[in-house]
C-alpha cells in the first residue's frame, strides 16, 4: 500500500497533473459560480479534452472541476442567493443574509476555509482508509436510509428562519408533496401529472431551488427595491473584512470539524451525496447550537454557512469512496466519471487499487493539492470575483434571470421546465410575500423523494412487516438518535421549569 | 426507464453545453450524406445522448457525413421528442432520432399516445442484452438454483433494478420465471433509481438477484465483484463465453435492448435507404469501432424492413408479457 501511495505521489506531482489539477479547479470554480451550472456540466464539458489525455491526468483534471464546481458554487450562493449547484443551495439560507448585512468578504472567505478543512479531511480519510470504506458504502440499506431521512427530517426547526415553525412544518409538507410528482418507481404509474408529458419525469431539485431563490429573490428586489436594494449594494462595493476575529474561529472550528466528519460518511453512502449532506451538517448544527444561536440561523449566522460548506465539499471526496473501491457511481456527476474511467479500460472496484495503483492513488493524492490550489485561487480572488457581481442591479436582476432559467434549461433540454420555474417562481414569491419560509420546502423535497422510495423498498424487502424499524441495529440507532433529537429540547425545557418550582418553593420555604 | 446509470452518462456528454454543434469536418470530398440532424429525446449524458453523439463522430470522421448537428429535446419520457417530430415531418427530412427499447414499452403502457408505426423506423445499431447476476458469495451458482428457490416460493427472492416496476429490469425477470412455469405476478421485483444503487444493494445483501445490462454486468464482472448467471442472449456471447444463456438452459427467453434510429412519418423510402445504408457502412469503419469499444457496445444492425418486423415482434412479446403482469388492460 505505501508503494502504491509513493506511485500516486509521484504520479500526481508531475508538471503535467498538477497543471490539470489547476486548470481543473480554475474552469471548475468560473463554472461552479455561474447560477445553476453545476459540476455535471463542468465535466460534461471537460469530456472531450480528457479523451487525450493520460487516465491518471484525466481523472485528475475530472475530479478538480468537480470540487472547483462545489468549491466555486457556493460564490453565488452568497453573493446574489442564487445557488451554483444543488450542493450548496443549504449556503445561501445563512450566506446571502450575511453578505447582505455587510459581511460578504468574511462569508465569502469562511466558505473558502471551511471548503478547504472538509475536502481536507476526507481527502485523509480517503488515504487512510479507502479499501476498508468500501464496506461502509455496503452496510447502509434501504431501511437505514429511510431512518436517515426522518432523522433529516427532524430539522425542519433548523430550516424556519425567522417564520414560525408552523408555516415552517406547512412548507415541509408542501415539498414532501412536490417531491411526489412522476412517475411513483414502486408501482410505475404516473402521480400527479394530469396527463401532461412534461411531469412524467418529476420536478427537479436544481429547478425547484432555482425557482424559489434565485428567481424568486432577483424578482422581490424588484417588487421591494428599497428593502433590499441598498443593503445589497452596500454589500457588494463594500466586501466588508474578510478576516475572522480569533472567537470567530473558536466559533466555527468545531462546526467545520464534525461537519466535515458527518459529510464524508453521507458521501461515501451511494444513496445520499454532497446536497443531503449539506441538509444534514446544516440541521444538525442547529440542533446542537444553544438556544441563542438557534435564533441566528438562516438569519446571518457563521456556524449555519460553515457546515454546509464543509459537508458538501467533503461529502463529493467521500463519494469517490464507492466510485473507486465498488465501481459504484453514487450521484450523476461520479456516473460520468466511471464511464470515463472504463471508455480508458480501467475497471474501478476492489481491484483497482491493485491493478491500478497510480490511478488510485494519485486520484486521493491530487484531492489534497486540489484543495490547496482552490483556496490560493480563491482567496485573493475573492474581491475581484464578487465584483462581477457587483453591476449595477438593473443588469444583474435579468443577468441572474437569464444564468438561472439557461442553467436549468441546459440540464434538462425541456422548454416546459422553463414555464414550470415561472409558476413555481410566482408561488414563491406570494409565499415570500406571506412570510412563508422556503428553505424547508427545498428540505421536504429533498428528502421526500428518497424517503418515500427507502420507505416502500424497505417493506418490499421486509415483505410489509415494520420490524425493520428494531430489527436493524443501524436503522435502531438512527430512529433513537430521532427521537432524543425530538424529545430532548421539550424534556429539558420541562426540566428547568421543574428546577424553577422547586428551587423557587425551597427559596419561599426559607423566608 | 432502462436508461441507467452505467450506459446513461456514457461519454459523448461533449458539447452537451454547446446548443447544436456541429461536428468536425472530414478532409475526404465524397459524402455519402452531406448533412444529418439527430434529434435526441432527452437530456445531456443520458444514454440516448451518448449514442447519438458517438454514432455522429464515427460518421463524421470517416468521412460518411460531412455535418452532424444534434438536438436535446426531453420531457416525458421521450415523448417530447417524437411528438415534435410528427408535428413538424414535413421540414424533417435530414432529422433522424435516435431511441430504443423504451419507445415500445412507453408506447404500450400510454406514457406517450404514439407509437413506433407512427414514425419511420430507419435502422437499429446496437444491442445489450438482458443479465441476471449475483454476488460471488451468493448460494446461487446456476440458474437452475434460483428457478428451484422460485418454484417452492416466488416470493424467496429478491430481484434488485436499477428502474420502476414495468421498466426492462422488471419485465426480463418477470418472463424468465413465467418460462419456468412460474407466476410472474409473484416474483418479488425491488426497484430502486439507478443501476449503481441497485448494484450497490447486492453487493451489500439487501437483494439475492440482480437483473441488468449485460454490458455492466460484465464491467462488475471483470472488477470480481459478481457473477453471471444467465444472459437473455440467442447464442453465448464472446466476451463472456463461459455464461449460458435462457435459450440454450431450455427456458427460451431471449431479450435485446437495441437502439436505434427514426425518421420523420412519411419520409421519402430513398432518404430512408440512404440513412440506412450510412448508418450499416458506418460499422466497418475504424473509426465506429473506437466508439463501440468506448462504450461497450454490441453491433447488432438491423435494415429498415428487419427493424420493423423486430420491432412489431417485441411489441407483441412485451405486451403479452405486460398484460400478464398486470401493467396492461
Amino acid at each position: 500500500m505505501l508503494d502504491g501511495i509513493l506511485t500516486g505521489l509521484s504520479t500526481a506531482t508531475m508538471p503535467i497533473n498538477l497543471f490539470m489539477v489547476f486548470i481543473g479547479c480554475f474552469v471548475g470554480t468560473f463554472i461552479g459560480m455561474l447560477p445553476g451550472l453545476g459540476p455535471i456540466s463542468a465535466i460534461a464539458l471537460m469530456i472531450p479534452i480528457t479523451y487525450g489525455l493520460d487516465p491518471a491526468s484525466g481523472i485528475i483534471l475530472m475530479a478538480g472541476v468537480y470540487y472547483g464546481a462545489i468549491f466555486g458554487g457556493s460564490t453565488s450562493s452568497i453573493l446574489i442567493n442564487a445557488p451554483g449547484c444543488s450542493g450548496t443551495v443549504v449556503t445561501a439560507f445563512d450566506g446571502y443574509p450575511l453578505a447582505q448585512q455587510g459581511h460578504a468578504g468574511k462569508a465569502l472567505a469562511l466558505a473558502a476555509y471551511a471548503s478547504f478543512t472538509g475536502g481536507t479531511v476526507s481527502a485523509i480519510f480517503l488515504l487512510v482508509a479507502a479499501p476498508a470504506l468500501a464496506s461502509v458504502s455496503l452496510s447502509f440499506q434501504s431501511a437505514d436510509y429511510f431512518a436517515l431521512m426522518v432523522l433529516g427530517l427532524s430539522a425542519v426547526a433548523a430550516f424556519s428562519g425567522k417564520g414560525n415553525i408552523l408555516k415552517a412544518l406547512l412548507m415541509t409538507v408542501l415539498g414532501l408533496m412536490i417531491s411526489t410528482i412522476g412517475t411513483d418507481r414502486s408501482s410505475g404509474v404516473d402521480r400527479f401529472t394530469f396527463g401532461r408529458m412534461d411531469l412524467v419525469d418529476g420536478i427537479s431539485f436544481l429547478l425547484l431551488a432555482m425557482a424559489t431563490f434565485a428567481l424568486a429573490e432577483a424578482l422581490m428586489s424588484i417588487l421591494k427595491p428599497d428593502e433590499n436594494a441598498e443593503a445589497d449594494e452596500d454589500a457588494m462595493s463594500n466586501l466588508g473584512s474578510m478576516k475572522l476575529t480569533k472567537e470567530e474561529v473558536k466559533e466555527v472550528a468545531p462546526v467545520i470539524a464534525r461537519s466535515s466528519v458527518l459529510g464524508f460518511f453521507v458521501g461515501v453512502l451511494p444513496g445520499a451525496g454532497a446536497t443531503i449532506a449539506a441538509f444534514l451538517a446544516y440541521g444538525f448544527e442547529r440542533n446542537l447550537a444553544k438556544a441563542k444561536e438557534k435564533l441566528k440561523f438562516g438569519m446571518g449566522s457563521l456556524k449555519g454557512l460553515a457546515a454546509p460548506e464543509a459537508a458538501n465539499n467533503a461529502a463529493s471526496s467521500g463519494s469517490f469512496v464507492p466510485l473507486l473501491t465498488l465501481g459504484i457511481p453514487g450521484s450523476g456527476t461520479t456516473a460520468i466519471m466511471l464511464g470515463a474511467l472504463i471508455s480508458y479500460g480501467i475497471q474501478p472496484g476492489p481491484r483497482l487499487f491493485l491493478d491500478n495503483p497510480e490511478v488510485f492513488w494519485s486520484v486521493i493524492i491530487s484531492m489534497y493539492v486540489g484543495n490547496i490550489v482552490l483556496l490560493i485561487l480563491n482567496l485573493p480572488l475573492i474581491p475581484y470575483i464578487s465584483r462581477l457581481l457587483a453591476v449595477p442591479r438593473q443588469i444583474l436582476v435579468p443577468m441572474i434571470l437569464l444564468f438561472s432559467i439557461t442553467g436549468v434549461y441546459l440540464v434538462s433540454f425541456n422548454s416546459a421546465d422553463i414555464q414550470i420555474m415561472v409558476i413555481i417562481t410566482v408561488l414563491a414569491i406570494i409565499f415570500r410575500l406571506l412570510d412563508f419560509p422556503l428553505a424547508p420546502l427545498l428540505l421536504g423535497f429533498i428528502l421526500g423523494g428518497m424517503l418515500e422510495d427507502n420507505l416502500r423498498r424497505a417493506l418490499l424487502i421486509s415483505d410489509g412487516s415494520y420490524s425493520f424499524v428494531w430489527e436493524r441495529p443501524i436503522t435502531l440507532t438512527i430512529f433513537s438518535i430521532t427521537a432524543f433529537v425530538l424529545v430532548a429540547p421539550i424534556a429539558s425545557g420541562m426540566w428547568k421549569r421543574y428546577r424553577q418550582k422547586t428551587l423557587g418553593y425551597g427559596a419561599s420555604m426559607q423566608e | 426507464m432502462n436508461l441507467k446509470f452505467f450506459s446513461r452518462n456514457s461519454l459523448s456528454v461533449a458539447g452537451a453545453l454547446v446548443l447544436g454543434v456541429a461536428s468536425l469536418t472530414s478532409s475526404v470530398n465524397a459524402f455519402a450524406v452531406d448533412e444529418l440532424h439527430i434529434l435526441i429525446p432527452g437530456g445531456a449524458g443520458g444514454g440516448w445522448d451518448g449514442t447519438a453523439r458517438g454514432t455522429g463522430e464515427a460518421l463524421t470522421k470517416s468521412g460518411l457525413v460531412k455535418t452532424v448537428s444534434y438536438e436535446n429535446m426531453s420531457g416525458g419520457g421521450g415523448g417530447k421528442a417524437i411528438a415534435h417530430l410528427i408535428e413538424t415531418a414535413d421540414q424533417q427530412d435530414g432529422t433522424i432520432m435516435v431511441n430504443s427499447t423504451p419507445i415500445v414499452v412507453r408506447s404500450l403502457t400510454k406514457v406517450f399516445p404514439q407509437s413506433f408505426r407512427d414514425l419511420t423506423p430507419i435502422a437499429g445499431i446496437i444491442a445489450d442484452y438482458q443479465a441476471l447476476i449475483v454476488t460471488n458469495d451468493s448460494k446461487y451458482k446456476s440458474w437452475t438454483d434460483v428457478v428451484a428457490d422460485l418454484k417452492k416460493n416466488p416470493r424467496s427472492v429478491k430481484i434488485a433494478g436499477g428502474s420502476s416496476k414495468g421498466s426492462l429490469d422488471h419485465l426480463v425477470p418477470a418472463a424468465a420465471a413465467k418460462a419456468e412455469g412460474i407466476d410472474p405476478r409473484q416474483i418479488r421485483y425491488i426497484p430502486y433509481d439507478a443501476g449503481g444503487k441497485a448494484m450497490a444493494a447486492l453487493l451489500g445483501g439487501e437483494t439475492e438477484l440482480l437483473s441488468t445490462g449485460l454490458g455492466e454486468a460484465l464491467e462488475m464482472a471483470r472488477a470480481g465483484q459478481v457473477r453471471i448467471l444467465v444472459t437473455t442472449a440467442p447464442s453465448r456471447v464472446k466476451a463472456a463465453p463461459d455464461v449460458p444463456t435462457l435459450k440454450e438452459l431450455g427456458n427460451g427467453t431471449v431479450f435485446a435492448n437495441w437502439r436505434g434510429y427514426f425518421g420523420a412519418p412519411g419520409l421519402a423510402k430513398d432518404k430512408v435507404n440512404e440513412y440506412a445504408a450510412v448508418l450499416a457502412k458506418v460499422q466497418d469503419t475504424n473509426e465506429w469501432e473506437t466508439v463501440r469499444a468506448r462504450n461497450g457496445w454490441v453491433n447488432d444492425y438491423k435494415a429498415p424492413e428487419d427493424f420493423y418486423t423486430f420491432l412489431e415482434q417485441q411489441e407483441e412479446e412485451l405486451g403479452t408479457l405486460m398484460r400478464e403482469l398486470g401493467f396492461l388492460q
